[in-house]
Parts: structure tokens; sequence; C-alpha cells
């Protein structure tokens, strides 16, 4: 099944402003790129031809995984602000 | 509450948080109680099950008011190969003396979160707490998104992140072998499909645990829970095992639904929700500092989970309590400083929180290394006996037996199996 389906599945509230940030440049020297498959919602996604690590901020589960996951400790995490972010209601 | 300052604050209303606000009111105490979520539960995943008996330690005959799914009734372990399975069943009569309840979090947490409203636990929902509030290098109360808050002391139930641990210098940067990461969906069926799969009654439930199969390459377990007209299925797996596998954990969760052995419990199932949290490795050795100056660390942020058994929101409740009770202590003594909390960790070492870390403190290493004669190794010899077994043709039984028995010898399994017969043996003579 396609992350996007699962996804679907979800409440999210949408904030302006993403609770995630990386340093690309570090991202560029990164070789193993963890990020891109432990995501459990797949919110890292890294353009090739920009070089450019794409967060999509708005589907994260709020797990903590990446963060300790990325090899040079580069993901500033934080949790997204009251009353944004994801809702299990099947917890 | 008087310009926003009580004499204990506790951050996060999960089992832990819960615990010890009640236990805090009870005792006549002024606690305000934060939580991030909208509605208590909406941020929280588990399992799962909560257990009866401790539970009840702190919201006594809970089963007859809150909203419970199922009694567990019955606990399964599937051991999968490629294609096949064996599976193990263990039933009982509950007689009505419970041991063990799904719940689902978004519905038990807003019921707990009322219980300790109704006891005077003052509750601020939707409420983030940034960090601490640091006055003379001591802890004075949280600084939250909005507003400050002030308190004589602060137990941080916030969970496995705790963010607000690290801050004070209470534990270090997590590690990949810290934590397992667990993946979760959960699939709407109607009630009477559900209880004639799963072979219940209208109200009792089962737990499944599950071995191999996909998983079979890691130290990774599977689990599935009946609600009343849901099942959770998922599983988790130690973040170091996943980075070196290079799989995504969705995806594995697929092949698992996929397993011809698991697919139908779900089939024609509703997808109703996806979900992920993680939870912390549960030993000894890694317990961070869980008391200092003004506070106490409890639950999941201290990292008292015991992973061999499942049991996480028991260890929460309990140190809540311990916690709670040791901030009483304080207040009356009007002392917060960590030589007066180091009661708490005394009340801990007292209690099976510590007992059982110490005795599972290197079980996950363990298993780790012999991962493969559990999920691999096992697994395939099971189901080979039943083929062996089963298969009406024209060999002889002697011959049958005799090549299962020689499958058994190359195997190896006797010799692998000592390693964890040993361990299992030290930890019982251990004192
Ligand atoms: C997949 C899975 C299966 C499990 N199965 C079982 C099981 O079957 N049985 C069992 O007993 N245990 C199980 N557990 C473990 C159990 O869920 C945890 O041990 C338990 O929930 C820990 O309780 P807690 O109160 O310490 O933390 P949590 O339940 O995580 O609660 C922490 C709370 O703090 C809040 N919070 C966090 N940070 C902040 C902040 N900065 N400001 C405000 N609020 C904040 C969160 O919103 C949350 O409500 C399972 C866990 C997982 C992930
Ligand atoms: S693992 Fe960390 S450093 Fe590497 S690509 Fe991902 S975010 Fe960047
Ligand atoms: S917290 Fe979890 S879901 Fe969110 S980006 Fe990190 S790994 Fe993905």
């Amino acid at each position: 099944m396609n992350i996007n389906d699962k996804l679907a599945a979800l409440q999210f509230n949408k904030s302006n402003e993403s609770h995630l940030v990386v340093d690309n440049d570090i991202c560029m020297r990164c070789s193993e790129k963890p990020c891109l498959f432990i995501c459990p919602a797949q919110v890292y996604n890294w353009d090739e031809k920009k070089c450019l690590m794409n967060i999509r901020y708005e589907n994260c589960l709020e797990c903590g995984a990446c963060k300790i996951a990325c090899s040079k400790k580069n993901i500033s995490w934080r949790y997204p602000d009251v009353e944004y972010g994801v809702k299990f209601k099947n917890g | 509450m008087e310009n926003n300052k009580v004499e204990v604050i506790v951050v996060g209303a999960g089992p832990a948080g819960v615990s010890s606000a009640i236990t805090l009111a009870r005792a006549g105490k002024k606690v305000l109680l934060i939580d991030r979520a909208d509605n208590a539960g909406d941020k929280n995943m588990f399992g799962g099950t909560i257990y009866a008996k401790q539970t009840a330690e702190i919201f006594p005959k809970f089963w007859e008011s809150a909203p419970v799914e199922r009694a567990i009734t019955e606990h399964k372990i599937f051991m999968l190969t490629d294609f096949d399975s064996t599976q193990y069943s263990y039933r009982y009569s509950s007689k009505g003396a419970y041991k063990a309840f799904t719940v689902i979090r978004s519905k038990w947490d807003k019921w707990c979160v009322e219980q300790a409203q109704k006891e005077g636990v003052y509750y601020a929902p939707k409420t983030l707490v940034k960090e601490l509030l640091i006055d003379n290098g001591k802890v004075a109360g949280v600084k939250t998104q909005f507003e400050d808050f002030y308190s004589d002391m602060v137990i941080i139930a916030d969970g496995v992140n705790s963010l607000l641990a690290k801050q004070i210098g209470l534990r270090k940067e997590f590690t990949d072998s810290d934590m397992t990461l667990n993946v979760k969906e959960v699939f709407k069926l109607p009630k009477q499909r559900l209880e004639d799969r799963f072979n219940l009654d209208e109200n009792t439930g089962s737990a499944v645990r599950i071995l191999g199969g996909p998983l079979k390459d890691m130290f990774a377990m599977g689990f599935m829970y009946t609600n009343k007209d849901t099942v959770s299925i998922g599983f988790g797996v130690s973040l170091d095992e996943l980075k070196k596998q290079k799989v995504s954990p969705y995806e594995l969760l697929d092949d698992l639904k996929e397993h011809p052995s698991v697919a139908p419990y779900i089939k024609d199932g509703e997808l109703v929700e996806y979900s992920a949290h993680m939870i912390p490795e549960g030993s000894f050795n890694h317990i961070p500092k869980v008391f200092d100056n003004r506070v106490l660390l409890v639950g999941d942020a201290a990292g008292f989970v015991d992973n061999i058994h499942l049991e996480g929101t028991n260890l929460a409740m309990l140190s809540g309590k311990l916690a709670a009770e040791t901030a009483v202590f304080a207040i009356e003594k009007g002392d917060f400083s960590a030589s007066t909390l180091s009661l708490y960790y005394k009340k801990l070492k007292d209690s099976i929180i510590i007992k059982d870390l110490k005795t599972h403190n290197n079980t996950i290493n363990v298993l780790k290394k012999n991962i493969l004669t559990l999920t691999t190794l096992c697994p395939n010899l099971a189901c080979e006996f039943f083929e062996m077994f089963t298969s009406a043709d024209e060999i002889s039984k002697r011959v049958k037996y005799r090549k299962f028995l020689s499958e058994v010898l190359k195997s190896g399994v006797i010799f692998k199996m000592m390693p964890l017969a040993f361990y299992a043996l030290g930890r019982c003579i251990k004192k």
C-alpha cells in the first residue's frame, strides 16, 4: 500500500511552519541518508537534481525516530505547536 | 489556581502523569497536569493492553465505568515461516477476575484525566511545555507556548522522547540501539465478524505476538490486538536493525499483513488509522538520572518499560504513584533537594520496576545475538514437524521420522538454543 493512502486515513492539522529543520549542506555530505527509509511517514525526500532535502513535515507522526537515526545528528526536532500536527483517534 | 502557582506541576497526561497527579490530589496537594494534545490521548499510540491489577491500584474497579474495549482471554504466538506458520494459544476463562483489557488511548487517556479532574487535579490541555523554567540554577516551573507556570516541584512524564529530561541533563542523547520504532494500522470490521474470526465472545479479546515471516531477519516482533470493532496490527523493530536492513517500516508492515497466516484476520477491513511511536529499550543500565533538585522523572521518560513482557503502562502508573508519594513527603518536609527526592529511587528499588529492569538488563542484547534461532530456525522446524506428522502418503513413517530427526540435528537447533537456555536459567538463579 502506498504511504499516501495510509496517511490519508489520518487527521492532520497543517502548521505553516516546519517543526523539523535540517542543515542541507550536511545532508549533501551524508552518504547513508537513513532518514529517507526509516521515517514511517516518508517525510524526508531527497531531490537529486537540486541536491535538496524536501521535508513533508505536515505528514509527520511525531514519533521522534528520525532525530535519533540521523547519521549526522542534523535534525533539529521539536513537537509541532499546539493544535497542529497529527491526531490519533485509534492509538 | 492563584498566580499560576501550584505545589507540583506534572508534564504529560499519559498513564505516568495521570497517576502522579491523581495521587497528589488524593493527598490534598495542589497539582497542575499539562498535556500538549487537544484531548488527552490524541497524540498517543500503543498496542495494546492495560493490566487490570496494577491499573486498579489507581482506578479501583475501573472496568465498570471506563471505556475499555475487550477483556483479554487469549494470548497467542504466531511463528511464521515465509508462507506457513505454527500458532500457539493460551486461553483462559476470566471468571470475572480480569487480567488485561485492550483500550484505545484517545478514549482511555481522556477518561483517566476526567477522573483526575474530579479528584481535584487542575488540567491544562492544548498546552505544550517548551522548557523547564530555571531560576538560580533550580527548576522553578515550566514555560509553555503561551504562559509560564510555577511550582515547588516538576514531575516529568513527557514520554519516550522526553525533551525535558534532556534539557536539564538528566539523560544523554539517545542512540539507535536505545529505541524500537513501532508502526500500527487499525482495521474496522463488523463486530460479529471480528468475534467469529478470532473465536471470541461479546466482550472477550485476544492478544497476538508474531515472530518470523517478513520480520525474520531482524530483532522485531509483530502484534495484533482485538478492540470492540477494530483490529490493531503492527510491529516494533529496533532502530539499529532497521537501519542495517535499509527497509521502510511501512513496507515491512504491508508484508506482514499480506502473510497468508495473517491476512485472513484483517481481510475486507477498512483502514481507519496508521500510526507510529517509539518504545525505550528498557534495561537497567540505560536508566537515566530519575531525580534531581525539584524534579522527578517517571514512565517512558525514565525508560521504565519491560519489552519482553510488553509492559509499559503499568510501570508508568506505578512509577507515577511512587514519584507522587515522594513529592508529598517533600512538600510536608518543605525540602525539595535531590537528597530528599532520592526517596523516589529507594521506592523504585523496592518495587518491581528496578527488579524487573535488572532481570532483563541484557536480555535484548542476548535476543539480538540469537535472533535467527527464534525467528527462522524454530518456526521452520515447527512447521516441518507438522508437515511431517500430518502428511499421508507412500513414504513409511519410520523414514519420515528419521528424515525429520536428521533435519533437527543438522539445523543445530539444540546447540543454538543453549545460549538462550543458559541465559534464562541465569536470570532465575541470579539474586
Ligand atoms: C506499539 C506499542 C505497543 C505497546 N503496547 C503496550 C501494551 O500492550 N501494554 C502496556 O502496558 N504498554 C504498552 N506500550 C508501552 C506504553 O504505551 C508506554 O509505556 C506508556 O504509554 C508510557 O506512559 P507515559 O505516561 O510514561 O508516556 P506517554 O503515554 O507517552 O504520555 C506522555 C504524554 O506527555 C505528553 N507530552 C509530551 N511532551 C510534552 C510537552 N512538552 N508538553 C506537554 N505535553 C507533553 C504527550 O502528549 C503524552 O500525552 C506500548 C507502546 C507502543 C509504542
Ligand atoms: S540522515 Fe540526517 S544528515 Fe543524512 S540526509 Fe538524513 S537528515 Fe540529512
Ligand atoms: S518524527 Fe517520525 S514521522 Fe516525524 S519525520 Fe521523524 S521519523 Fe518521520
